[in-house]
């Protein structure tokens, strides 16, 4: 037999098997399915599986008036809630042509940055339990319920805030918050140097998580990366930056940008980006002037209290936007936030009704998961847990 | 720690405005709320995208987002949006065709990858159909999901709901039966920007008839 029958007949032994992870595991951050070809435990291709959270958000938003829908985006991204109904509410203001007062703008560029914190200390503790740290998790919920107690005293809900909206933001906050988050952005930084102690040199976090995952900044691109994922593949892009709105445009801040693009790059574009916030929230604070939190027109923003006590016409306004709501000219808009995870965008089209005719969500996580499985290829079973960490996917925003 | 450079988007929409006016396939250009808008048509789809991702004047690297609208009462119901970025020059570009049920459009997964994932969304919830993309699978809907829920004609409550059968031991799919009407309020009222109230057309003709002469 010649070399190369040789080589044509060649027997190969393949320990090829299909692996079902999920949906229910908990490093997959909610209910990921994915289906996993392996050879022995190197992953060939991943297949994710998503809409198992699917709950018909977009179709709910149709036949919703425009206050009504915006608790939806509390519930799509449950991690970082206001940053979402941020860009539905800078997209109805647009088809409006309203613009929302400073107060409120400071307010919203506040608490977009404290999201953001408490976004990225959520995904880096346990992006660190699943890969075996447990201590950073234990330490993190406990900062998060700080600042989960400033969403409380502003909005009235820990989670689901419903506080900005078409306008302004619900109310004004409430007497001392400025000054406690004031206190709080003094001490939390010594938190961040702990927690980076706990990771950034350590030897087995950076075992799991340098090289794992790796994608250059041009496939990310093609990918449809944003956010931290994609600068850390060195892209300098940001929206506060390149597209300023609100008032970060008067801010004064650095982009983290990584070099290689790997899951740990990720990490550490994401504890830069904490860093930078608290500096954010420094500078809105020392900003921020008392004045309107709201449009003072009362089509569009319900009158106070006190006034409707003694008002007919406050009466008949609150009345008829908590039941027919405000009438948005017909138009479309493509209108984006830059959200802790990346681009937010929402699509929205009015037809001159109380109800959007169709509103997109773009999930900024559906186009990170569909990456996974260039992300996998060749990686062993557990760096796939890394990966997943690594790209901060939450089923609620992907699903829908 | 690298500093962007601060662009402002507004400036460069003009220009790009006048420039994708000349391409392939663009019926219709237009500025809608400082967004610029491009009507093209379906054939023509491929060689506009390319265009747009490969030329230096252009360089959408980035196809951030596909999605449809349904418009039931038009010949063609549907609009499939895309959204584009381009990264290097800071701008945005919407682009539109218009398909029906039957007519499927050309995929542009060649060109963006990340595409596969929005057109299967696209299809999941419209029922559009992509030409030449290898996976056209059913992506946010159940296993076994029948219709494309998104379409103005599909209800909200859907046909079918899931609850699991103790008796039988397993999970069953029963046609939806609401213990309650599902209420859909008509809330439009005279408040503001309605012109015509329903009941009283005929004052209205009244009206223009007085106004006519």
């Amino acid at each position: 037999m010649t070399d190369t029958e040789a080589a044509a007949t060649r027997e190969v032994e393949f320990d090829g098997h299909k692996l079902n992870f999920g949906p229910q595991h908990p490093s997959a951050h909610g209910v990921l399915r994915l289906i996993l070809q392996l050879d022995g435990e190197v992953v060939e291709r991943a297949d994710p599986h998503i809409g198992l959270l699917h709950r018909g958000t977009e179709k709910l938003i149709e036949y919703k008036s425009y206050i009504q829908a915006t608790p939806y985006f509390d519930r799509l991204d449950y991690t970082s809630p206001m940053s979402q109904e941020h860009a539905f509410a800078l997209a109805v203001e647009k088809l409006l042509g309203i613009e929302a007062p400073e107060r409120a703008k400071w307010i919203r560029t506040l608490f977009s940055e404290i999201t953001r914190v408490l976004n990225h200390l959520l995904n880096v503790t346990t992006y660190a339990l699943d890969v075996g740290a447990i201590t950073p998790a234990l330490w993190g919920f406990e900062e998060r319920e700080k600042l989960m107690e400033f969403y409380e005293a502003a909005s009235g809900a820990r989670f689901h805030a419903n506080y900005f909206r078409p306008g302004g933001v619900a109310k004004d906050l409430p007497a001392g918050l400025e000054a406690r988050i004031a206190e709080w952005a003094e001490t939390f930084p010594q938190f961040i140097d702990d927690l980076e102690q706990l990771l950034t040199e350590n030897r087995i976090w950076k075992q799991r998580t340098v090289d794992i995952g790796v994608i250059d900044a041009e496939t990310a691109l093609a990918w449809g990366f944003s956010g931290p994922p994609l600068r850390a593949s060195g892209v300098p892009w940001d929206l506060r930056r390149a597209q300023p709105y609100e008032m970060y445009e008067r801010l004064d801040f650095k982009v983290p940008v990584g070099r290689n693009g790997d899951s740990y790059d990720r990490y550490l574009v994401r504890v830069w980006e904490i860093r930078e916030s608290v500096n954010i929230i420094r500078q809105c604070l020392a900003q921020m002037k008392p004045g309107p939190v709201k449009v003072q027109d009362r089509k569009f923003t319900p009158p106070p209290r006190a006034e409707m006590k003694q008002s007919m016409e406050a009466l008949i306004h609150h009345f008829k936007l908590y039941t027919e709501g405000f009438h948005v000219p017909a138009g479309a808009t493509y209108t984006v936030v830059e959200t802790p995870k990346g681009e937010f965008g929402v699509y929205l089209v009015a037809d001159g009704s109380n109800r959007p005719y169709r509103c997109k969500i773009r999930a900024t996580g559906f186009a990170h998961l569909q990456a996974l499985n260039l992300l996998t290829k060749r990686h062993m079973l557990a760096d796939c847990c890394a990966i997943i960490g690594s790209l901060d996917v939450v089923f609620g925003e992907i699903d829908r | 720690m690298a500093e962007t450079p601060r662009l402002q988007t507004p400036d460069a929409s003009p220009l790009l405005l006048e420039r994708v006016a000349s391409l392939p396939g663009v019926i219709r250009s237009a500025m809608e709320k400082d967004e610029v808008v491009v009507l093209a048509t379906r054939e023509h789809l491929m060689a506009l995208m390319t265009v747009l991702h490969d030329d230096p004047r252009f360089a959408f690297a980035q196809c951030m987002d596909i999605c449809g609208v349904d418009w039931p009462e038009r010949a063609e119901r549907f609009d499939v949006v895309y959204n584009l970025l381009s990264v290097a020059l800071n701008q945005r570009l919407r682009v539109i065709v218009t398909t029906d049920e039957r007519h499927p459009v050309p995929s542009v997964w060649t060109v963006w990858p990340a595409a596969t994932w929005w057109e299967r969304e696209t299809w999941d919830l419209f029922g559009i159909a992509f030409d030449g993309q290898p996976d056209l699978r059913r992506i946010l809907t159940d296993y076994g999901f029948d219709g494309h829920p998104l379409r103005k004609d599909f209800p909200l409550t859907g046909y079918v709901e899931v609850r699991y059968d103790e008796e039988r031991q397993q999970v069953v799919h029963e046609p939806v039966r609401l213990t309650q009407d599902f209420r859909n309020f008509d809330f439009l009222s005279p408040w503001e920007a309605m012109t015509t109230l329903p009941g009283d057309e005929k004052a209205r003709t009244n009206r223009a008839a007085e106004g006519a002469p």
